[in-house]
């Protein structure tokens, strides 16, 4: 499904090297988790692979479905299949959030070549969607992100992946902010979409949200690296004893 | 103080085109009207009230030619069930017209109230001269004097229609002087249209007096060809708990230069100014309003919000005045443009002036590009660059466009606004 191989990234304005050869695969049907220290470089593979400015890729390659990712722009991303849950979802005050979803969703199908969603259908659809995520009617209503606490941000950009259907979901940090019964909304939503067709790469600093979303592997990043590669345990392991250890090893 | 001798000469030949109406009712006004005008002289370019608009094109004795344009889409306001009064380049067009009666309002032509004694008689020129000070205003004096042609509406009650006055341009030099006098009674309410380019060239006064619980709804599109040039005026008389809401959006126009004067004479009252530009390549657009609060608890609005790209300019100058013993006043003003490109510029003078300690008054000007963060987070869920764009330019837009208070109206012109945007993409 994601085929990332030995990319090299830096900034654009300045001469930092922040990915520095990342090899990563995610198959369909699969979640991975990405674990790692502050500024290690997670949220960046993140906006690398959906297509924000600012950054250079120095080397090496990202395939969706076999498609070559970095040569997009980042709607051509999106209606390939590519999802990001951002770690700080943005306000846009003025916006609609129903609007705003209603033209999304129909750009990526008219990029598909599919037809476009009615304004009946694509209520339904969405009610019943932002009900299983207990986010209310006059949130629905309201500007995109605006004025939501963290946690609500982080439940609409939930429903966001639920509503895009898109084929390879990327969470940013979308358990941060989150209570405890929002996570297992949240979780809920996330496990409701798995599916064969489906791959998911979750960025998280904690075991707790992985009790909910059961990763197939877990890798660990460290300066811009994928520096281990393991099952669940591995994730364990970080929460007892932290990255030091692991940091040891590879040093 | 003499009037410069350039100015003098400017003013002398403007005039020297022109013909005084006799005017009947209205001619002692206009004649008073011409004095202040010789007193004050056209706005020339050194004039600080003219810093930042040129006045030479609006101030020359002809029109400058403007091309005639096919907006090729359905007129504004088209599906809206109203009474139409139509002129064409100034030239009022009574076949296209609707008859002229409509319950709790009386509506009578300028060029047609002819008799000695007329209830205009107490607004025509007054309220204007009001709004000469402390700023003078010389094209309304113009206007006052050499007005051809206009509508005297009377409110009693609360007509079941807007009052919509659509302007055609038909003549590539046409040049019009329109002058309207809108009288509200107590109790009454009304909502007016006006829409189009009107002619080449534009010069159109409204004095609007509106008595006590009175309420007026005003809404108008300045019409799309890319040449037209216009100067208006609007003076309002705010009566003890009444409302003034006007909207006026502007896209494209060579020179625009919209005057509002707002002052606020009885308690509690209300009055709302909005304005919303959208300007591509050669487009200048100045608002200049003046709202003084001369009453208790009275409440004022001024959002102006304007989109520039390839070198399109922007102008702002708004003033609130709160007058001695204008205690609680609410005034809020907020003047903003997003520019699209670096080419275009946005010129602000924002002021507030306060005599009175009790007072609640904001104001903000801003200018600044899209928001990078925000498009990036559309595109990113597949929203295409050019439709993200559009998408934020609306929502900056939102707020001026909001203050619409009738939707069906208020969607009209949002529905136009996208339009403009699809037909101007970047
Ligand atoms: N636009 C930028 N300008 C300057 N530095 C940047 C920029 N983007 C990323 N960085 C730097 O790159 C490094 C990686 O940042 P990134 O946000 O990817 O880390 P992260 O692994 O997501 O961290 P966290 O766990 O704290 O979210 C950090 O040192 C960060 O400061
Ligand atoms: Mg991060």
């Amino acid at each position: 499904m994601l085929e990332i191989k030995n990319l090299h990234v830096k900034l654009e304005e300045e001469d930092k090297q922040i990915l520095k050869g990342v090899d990563l695969s995610v198959e369909a049907g699969k979640v991975h988790a990405i674990m790692g220290p502050n500024g290690s470089g997670k949220s960046t593979l993140s906006y690398v692979l959906s297509g924000r400015e600012g950054y250079e890729v120095t080397g090496g390659s990202a395939e969706l479905l076999g498609e070559d990712l970095l040569d997009m722009e980042p709607e051509e991303r999106a209606a390939a299949g590519l999802f990001l849950a951002f770690q700080y979802p943005v306000e846009i005050p003025g916006v609609g959030n129903m609007t705003f979803l209603r033209t999304a969703l129909n750009a990526q199908r008219k990029a598909r070549g599919q037809e476009e969603m009615n304004a009946t259908d694509f209520l339904k659809l969405i009610r019943a969607k932002a009900k299983e995520l207990k986010i209310d009617a006059d949130m629905l209503k309201r500007p995109v992100n605006v004025g939501f606490s963290g946690g609500e941000k982080k439940r609409n950009e939930i429903l966001q992946m639920a509503m895009l259907e898109p084929k390879m979901c990327i969470l940013d940090e979308t358990d941060s902010g989150l209570d405890v019964d929002a996570m297992k909304l949240v979780s809920e939503g996330v496990n409701a979409l798995r599916d064969e067709g489906r791959g998911f790469l979750v960025i998280t600093h904690y075991q707790r949200l992985l009790d909910h979303i059961k990763p197939d592997v877990v890798h660990i990043m460290s300066d811009g690296r994928i520096i281990k590669t393991g099952g669940p345990e591995l994730a364990l392991e970080v929460e007892q004893n932290g990255y030091a250890d692991l940091l040891a090893e590879v040093a | 103080m003499a009037l410069p001798q350039t100015k003098l000469d400017a003013t002398e030949e403007r005039l020297s085109s022109l013909t005084l109406p006799e005017g009947g009712w209205s001619g002692a006004a206009r004649k008073d009207a011409l004095a202040r005008l010789r007193e004050y002289g056209l706005p020339g370019r050194r004039d600080e009230y003219w810093k930042y608009t040129r006045p030479d094109t609006l101030v020359q004795p002809g029109a400058p030619r403007a091309a005639l344009f096919d907006p090729g889409e359905a007129p504004v306001f088209d599906s809206i069930d109203r009474l139409k009064i139509v002129f064409v380049d100034g030239v009022f067009d009574a076949g296209a017209s609707d008859d002229l009666s409509l319950e709790g309002v009386t509506i009578e032509r300028l060029a047609e109230a002819q008799s000695d004694l007329h209830w205009a008689q107490s607004l025509y020129g007054v309220l204007e001269v009001k709004g000469q000070d402390p700023v003078q205003r010389p094209l309304a004096a113009l206007n006052t004097a050499y007005a051809t042609d206009g509508v005297l509406i009377h409110v009693t009650g609360k007509p079941s229609r807007p009052i919509s006055l659509i302007y055609h341009h038909r003549s590539e030099s046409s040049d019009a002087i329109l002058h309207h006098v809108i009288k509200l009674d107590a109790g009454a309410e009304a909502t007016i249209l006006e829409n189009g380019p009107a002619a080449a060239r534009f010069n159109k006064c409204m004095e609007v007096d509106i008595a006590d619980n009175a309420t007026l709804h005003h809404v108008r599109t300045q019409g799309r060809d890319h040449e037209r040039r216009a100067a208006t005026h609007i003076f309002a008389r705010l009566g003890t708990e009444s409302v003034f809401k006007s909207f006026t959006l502007t896209a494209n126009g060579v020179l625009t230069r919209n005057e509002c004067v707002i002052e606020l004479t009885g308690d509690d009252a209300v009055a709302h100014v909005a304005g919303a530009c959208v300007g591509d390549g050669d487009f200048h657009h100045d608002d200049t309003v003046f709202i003084t609060h001369d009453a208790v608890n009275c409440e004022s609005r001024q959002v102006f919000k304007k989109v520039l790209r390839n070198g399109a300019t922007g102008v702002f100058q708004g003033k609130i005045l709160v007058k001695p013993g204008a205690q609680k006043t609410d005034g809020y003003q907020i003047s903003q443009s997003l520019l699209l490109d670096d080419d275009s510029q946005f010129l602000a003078k924002p002021e507030l002036e306060i005599y009175a300690d009790d007072v609640a008054c904001s104001h903000g000007s801003t200018s600044g590009a899209i928001d990078e963060e925000a498009l990036f987070y559309l595109r990113s869920r597949g929203v295409p660059e050019g439709e993200a764009v559009n998408l934020l330019t609306l929502a900056f837009l939102a707020e001026a466009v909001e203050e619409i208070e009738d939707e069906t109206l208020s969607e009209e012109i949002t529905a136009r606004i996208e339009q403009w945007l699809i037909r101007h993409a970047g």
